[in-house]
């Protein structure tokens, strides 16, 4: 039984920042992070002065492998001017920055921090699919990268495992790929801004423009199942139940909630936190859910003293569409076995009930691994505060939103609740 | 001289290569562990004991890789030539990650989870440098 968790003293976002996503052959990791760092700096709606920042933690997984560049607390401490003061790495796969998000929280509730920056940057398009693969796969467990077992393999056979048990098909793994596309088109930031639908009506207009025979799709399930366009990657998964391979940064001010009012008369405050850790594949007695997910969940919920139907919306690790499947049912906001049915309704719609990835997700707006914690959580501070522009939640009186943050196949995992008070 | 072999990685992979599916059993709680730990991680007790698996198993969820890491390229697996992964339970119980052989990689919607499997050991390398790497197949 969990013990009730509470924060040292309150901890407030009061400033949020996002680079663009995508693969960017001329923006390097301290270019992304500068991005992500200026647009943070003219969120604070009263402003900050970058000199009172009190410590850095920023999420990495593995620039090491990616740019043969490890240490990246102290090079982004000096591209901001930050230092001699502390500049903490935290890796924890991709949920890098959502550690970096937690540690900056109990930096501050501990009073030892009144000002923290948190966030993270991955830098990953510079090297090959089969290279990015690899470094991936460095997050796996020893027995199952060496035998060549991949991060899309893994979740492939979660996937089969969950049909399996619960009866659904690769047909509800694509009504979470066309959501995501549909909620993606209103994201300038996401690497694929564009419906499936927008993509179909490109690739028709270039096949007519070549003179080549132009594509009969009659709809986006049928373009899906088409594998010239969307070939097998690791079956059941197909490209587009995958996220792409990106660059990208993001950050967020953390401050003290007693002084949060000297940033903004907006802030958000952190209603809940959670982290929980998991086995290897191998060890798992059940393949349809992530322990680490429940026990994070757990955790924040307890902290919060919300239950998962108050949370009004959610941007959950998405990696691959069965993921998000998978993680609906393990955060508690249906029934363990229902995930693809409540997608196939429509209640995860930007305009449903529940509204799951408003930015697109992992999927479409990019999973540059270290930045995408804090990337989510930009999210929900940009729907909380009203700022979502056309994918805006259509809801006026949103208050309540999580971010849930995966690294490895369940390894690590956080969970984050931010409220509007 | 079983017994007295260390419970570690290296030594399973000692084994593997003389074709012998180990596992270790706590002594105290009785569970079992493939690959073999030294400490049981529901009791912390450090009494282990050696057990041969008789190598047969049923297949519980798989996948059929067509993009692999370079190592496994360099194999010759590819789009074209896909290669299959999966969660073999043992007859004992125990679990295992294993790459499955003598399956239609190709086609993989014929492939079926609970299809009964043996092991097959596969040793690769050349002299100096082998490697096994242990698979199943159907029986």
């Amino acid at each position: 039984m969990l013990r009730e968790r509470k924060l040292g003293r309150g901890v407030a976002v009061v400033g949020a920042g996002l680079s663009k996503f995508g693969v960017f052959k001329d923006k390097n990791s301290k270019d992304l992070f500068t991005e992500a760092f200026q647009e943070m700096l003219a969120s604070v709606d009263k402003g900050l002065e970058p000199k009172d920042i009190d410590a850095l933690y920023l999420g990495n997984f593995t620039n090491d492998f990616f740019t043969h560049q490890a240490h990246w607390g102290p090079i982004i401490a000096d591209l901001i001017g930050h230092t001699p003061k502390a500049a903490t790495r935290t890796e924890g796969a991709c949920a890098s920055s959502g550690l970096a998000f937690r540690e900056g929280v109990f930096a501050i509730a501990s009073g030892f921090y009144d000002i923290v920056l948190v966030g993270g940057v991955e830098e990953m398009s510079k090297r090959t699919t089969s290279e990015v693969t690899e470094g991936l796969a460095l997050a796996s467990s020893p027995y199952e990268g060496q035998i060549g077992l991949t991060f899309p393999g893994c979740f492939a056979i979660m996937a089969t495992a969950y049909f399996e048990k619960y009866g659904a098909t690769r047909q509800h793994l694509m009504n979470v790929t066309v959501k995501s596309h549909n909620n993606a088109r209103f994201n300038p930031k996401a690497q694929f801004n564009l419906s499936i639908r927008d993509i179909m009506d490109s690739r028709i207009e270039r096949a007519r423009s070549k003179g080549e025979p132009i594509p009969a799709w009659k709809d986006e399930q049928e373009f899906l199942l088409d594998p010239v366009v969307n070939p097998v990657v690791s079956w059941p998964l197909y490209l587009f139940d995958c996220c792409p391979i990106s660059d990208g940064a993001s950050c967020m001010l953390l401050v003290a909630e007693e002084i949060a009012k000297n940033f903004t008369d907006n802030p958000l405050h952190v209603a809940g936190i959670g982290q929980g850790s998991g086995l290897d594949l191998h060890a798992v007695d059940d393949l349809t859910f992530f322990e680490a997910t429940r026990h994070a969940a757990n955790e924040a919920f307890k902290m919060s003293g919300l239950n998962p139907e108050e949370i009004q919306f959610a941007e959950v690790h998405d990696c691959f569409s069965i993921a998000e499947i998978i993680h609906l049912e393990d955060l508690g906001f249906c029934k363990p076995g229902e995930g693809y049915k409540v997608v196939a309704e429509g209640i995860t719609k930007l305009d449903g009930p529940k509204p799951i990835n408003t930015s697109g997700g992992l999927k479409c707006k990019g999973h540059p691994v270290g930045a995408t914690g804090t990337a989510q959580l930009y999210e929900v501070w940009k729907q909380l505060r009203g700022e979502a522009g056309k994918r805006q939640i259509p809801n006026p009186n949103l208050r309540v939103g999580a971010a849930h943050n995966l690294g490895g196949t369940g390894g690590t995992c956080t969970v984050t609740i931010l409220e509007r008070r | 001289m079983t017994e007295e072999r260390p419970f570690s990685d290296i030594t399973y992979e000692q084994f593997l290569s003389e074709e012998k599916l180990m596992a270790s059993r706590c002594k105290k709680c009785g569970r079992l562990f493939v690959p073999p730990r030294s400490l049981c991680p529901h009791c912390q007790s450090l009494k282990m004991e050696w057990a041969q698996m008789k190598g047969k198993g049923r297949l519980v969820a798989f996948t059929s890789i067509a993009i692999g890491p370079p190592f496994m390229v360099k194999e010759g697996y590819n789009t074209r030539h896909p290669y299959c992964i999966g969660v073999v339970e043992l007859e004992e119980g125990a679990r295992i990650v294993a790459r499955i052989e003598g399956v239609a990689a190709n086609n993989p919607e014929t492939i079926r989870i609970g299809t009964p499997l043996t092991v097959q050991y596969l040793h690769q390398g050349a002299q100096g440098n082998l490697k096994t790497f242990l698979a199943f197949k159907p029986v």
